[in-house]
């Protein structure tokens, strides 16, 4: 997401630091450059404006007192990151709880926009940190949107409360108060209430919103808004703003190639902060919204916090504290941990989308939106038809034993055979860098966090390596970067 | 002051200051028409001579439109329409009102529930199959899309249906293996029957990117005609023109509501004329 925008930044900003002394008249190119950039990823007219002018007087003011050569060009794209978080919200939130459960959260927003998906994920969401929520149902606008909450519900093990069948049956606000009333009896400490789509200048549709609003006095009211809305988002925006009023904002098909535009006029235009950003069609491509983040992949220098934090969630303690374990005491990384750390890949979410969090992603754009992903259930398959001794001990695998295991997996012998050779080739690195000899510095493990090895299998790699050097020596990100 | 407003209200004047020109390129920026092609509006319109500036202005936008036909294409005895987009454009809102309105005209019309992915999207074409009285052909849940369209179009031929509306389920364009899906799909049905037209729905509340999605989806699949649905809002969809001014792909039917009824041909010059107003 974001590469038009961010190539656009990067373009404007490489021109700048080849500059031996900034003039205001180069400033006033930038300036131009990212107006134009801003336009073309659908940032709303007035918010490209006057970000424009913060972002020329402030960095007029600064020119004198800047030191020429490349600093310069640093404190302005400086200026312009601060700007953009400050644009984007500031601090990030997250879902103030009440004090007296149940959470009520209200999601509104217009047709089609993925508020159902959306609940899905916030319900999925809270149930993974422990809590207890509960979907209703009141959508009875849409054909089937009850029948499609039901079955979202249903696959996340979270129960849904739909009395009415919806299609146009029911009253949206009797069913949203009983849901609530419903939810405190049972005990359910989160209530997501889902709603019809409304178009903003529909005074009737929004005036349900209202009432469905006044009857269950929601805690959080969330805008649920496409990332790929255009200059209407002022309109829009507004319109949810008076109809209904909502405390934060959710940005979803933020896995599309938009422009981003939209997380820029949103929460400029309102106020209101970005919570949650939703990436994906699986239930678990929902991500927190972190402002300072999101402008550092705007600027193009990817979102290495996400990665690592995702990482860490993933590799969840016992299987990375066993690999670590056997990394210090000197024992042979085996087929059997590389499964296991392929299913903590997978959990993290698609090749495509972790990838794509790196620094410099926007270069290797198309290799990461034709990542195979099924490259990585292959590499599963063959390593799961090899026998448990077999995948201790590789050295064993001769030509009978790899005829079938490629039998057995439904791939090539070839396949088995590249596998093999990259995973001795892993397994030598690892052996390498625990003599002491390989290890590069910052390369010591921090609890919890076990390097990653090379992964074989993954065939279809972007061929491109990231162009930023890592600053930080986070394992997970290194190990991305070793396998692109 | 709408899209166009104005721009005409001072053209109308007969003094136009740099600070007018400025302003009329704001107002379309806001529609959505893009950086672009408003640069290129404005500098035709500076040249516009005459009294009517509002006929001007109009005669500079319609330039931009495509000259393809923007009836659909009926030739063969089972046509066969595709229905694509991204997910949430309203895609299958689409295909029933567009079922309605061939089947109002008198037309066999069958339905072909192509969006095995989402959850419920098969049971929502269902029940719009039963409130227009137009059968549905679906898989189960999950099924492979092109087997659907498949089992659809024979049903079409076997039962001499004159058309066949499949819809497919909502895929963002810089997806390229569901992308490559569409073509597949596409293939199959062409077994039986041509697809003589492949509708690509854009929701008119998108920005710059439904230019793009336009480009990718007629890169795989050959995109006939556009539906413009949401039209009803506050969004201008000025996207459209830029779409059928690059790749000449005309818009076919807007979408103005969520009953059945609301789907109409598309009128260029009404479309044009709405731009200028609120």
């Amino acid at each position: 997401m974001f590469e038009s925008l961010s190539s656009k930044f990067s373009a404007a900003f490489s021109s700048l630091r080849s500059r031996g002394k900034i003039t205001s008249a180069d400033i006033d190119q930038v300036c131009n450059e990212i107006y134009q950039g801003l336009l073309e990823a659908d940032v709303a007219l007035g918010v490209v404006e006057s970000f424009i002018e913060k972002v020329k007087s402030k960095s007029l003011n600064a020119l004198p007192t800047l030191q020429s050569g490349s600093n310069q060009a640093q404190a302005i794209f400086e200026i312009v990151n601060a700007e953009l978080i400050e644009i984007l919200g500031g601090q990030a939130r997250r879902v103030r709880l009440a004090k007296n459960p149940p959470t009520v959260i209200m999601l509104a927003g217009l047709q089609g926009a993925g508020k159902t998906t959306l609940a899905g994920k916030l319900a999925k969401h809270f149930k993974d940190l422990g809590d207890t929520p509960i979907l209703v149902a009141s959508d009875l606008q849409r054909p089937n949107a009850v029948n499609q909450l039901q079955v979202v519900g249903e696959s996340i093990s979270v129960p849904v409360f739909a009395p009415e069948p919806g299609n146009g049956v029911g009253d949206p606000v009797a069913v949203a108060k009983a849901g609530v009333a419903f939810a405190r009896s049972k005990l359910h400490n989160i209530v997501i209430v889902d709603t019809a789509g409304r178009l903003g200048v529909d005074e009737e549709m929004m005036k349900q919103a209202s009432n469905i609003r006044d009857a269950i006095t929601p805690d959080e009211i969330l805008f649920v808004v496409d990332a790929m809305i255009g200059q209407d988002a002022v309109k829009t925006a507004q319109a949810f703003k008076v109809g209904v009023g909502f405390d934060g904002v959710v940005l979803t098909k933020l896995d599309g190639d938009t422009r981003g535009g939209a997380a820029l006029s949103i929460a400029a235009l309102t106020g209101k902060p970005i919570m949650f950003a939703s990436t994906g069609e699986k239930l678990g491509d929902f991500d927190l919204f972190y402002p300072e983040r999101m402008a550092s992949r705007i600027l193009g220098m990817g979102d290495v916090a996400t990665l690592a934090e995702q990482a860490k969630k993933a590799l969840d303690g016992e299987s990375s504290a066993k690999l670590e374990e056997k990394f210090i005491k000197g024992e042979d990384f085996t087929l059997e941990d590389f499964l296991e750390q392929l299913e903590a890949m997978s959990k993290m979410g698609s090749m495509g989308k972790l990838l794509s969090m790196l620094p410099g992603a926007g270069a290797m754009k198309k290799q990461i939106e034709n990542f195979d992903e099924s490259e990585i259930v292959r590499t599963k398959a063959i390593v799961q038809s090899m026998t448990p001794q077999e995948r201790i001990e590789p050295k064993i695998l001769n030509g009978s034993r790899r005829a079938r295991i490629a039998s057995g997996s439904g791939r090539k012998v070839q396949e088995v055979n590249a596998l093999v050779d990259k995973f001795s080739a892993a397994q030598k690195m690892m052996k390498q860098m625990r003599n002491g000899g390989g290890m590069p510095a910052g390369m010591a493990l921090p609890p919890g966090v076990p390097a990653m090895p090379a992964m074989p299998g993954m065939g279809k790699k972007p061929s491109t390596p990231p162009k930023k050097k890592s600053r930080s020596g986070n394992p997970a990100k290194r190990a991305v970067e070793e396998n692109s | 002051m709408g899209l166009f407003g104005a721009l005409v209200a001072k053209l109308t004047r007969s003094q136009i200051s740099d600070l007018d020109w400025d302003q009329a390129k704001r107002d379309l920026l806001t529609s959505d028409i893009g950086p672009t092609l408003a640069d290129e509006v404005i500098q035709s319109a500076k040249k516009i001579k005459g009294d009517d500036a509002r006929a001007g202005l109009i005669s500079v936008l319609s330039q931009f439109l495509s000259d393809k036909p923007r009836s659909i294409d009926l030739a063969s005895p089972l046509s066969v329409f595709l229905i694509v987009g991204i997910n949430g454009t309203g895609k299958t809102t689409s295909a029933a009102k567009l079922a309605h309105y061939l089947k109002k005209d008198g037309k066999g019309v069958l339905l072909g529930a192509g969006d095995t992915f989402r959850a419920a999207a098969v049971e929502q074409l269902q029940t719009w199959g039963t409130r227009i009285g137009v059968d549905v052909i679906s898989g189960k849940d999950q099924s492979e899309p092109a087997s659907v369209a498949f089992d659809a179009v024979q049903h079409a031929r076997d039962h001499h249906k004159e058309i066949l509306i499949v819809d497919t389920a909502g895929r963002l364009h810089n997806k390229s293996d569901l992308m490559n899906e569409l073509g597949k799909i596409k293939r199959v049905i062409e077994k039986i029957a041509p697809v003589t037209e492949v509708l690509l729905v854009l929701d008119a509340t998108t920005g710059q990117n439904a230019i793009t999605q336009a480009r990718v989806f007629s890169e795989s699949v050959a995109v006939t005609g556009l539906i413009l649905t949401k039209t009803d809002g506050s969004a201008k969809g000025g996207f459209a023109l830029a779409v059928e001014r690059e790749m000449g792909v005309p818009v076919k039917f807007v979408g103005t509501g969520e009953a059945i009824e609301d789907f109409h041909p598309f009128d260029s010059a009404a479309y044009l004329e709405a731009l200028l107003e609120e």
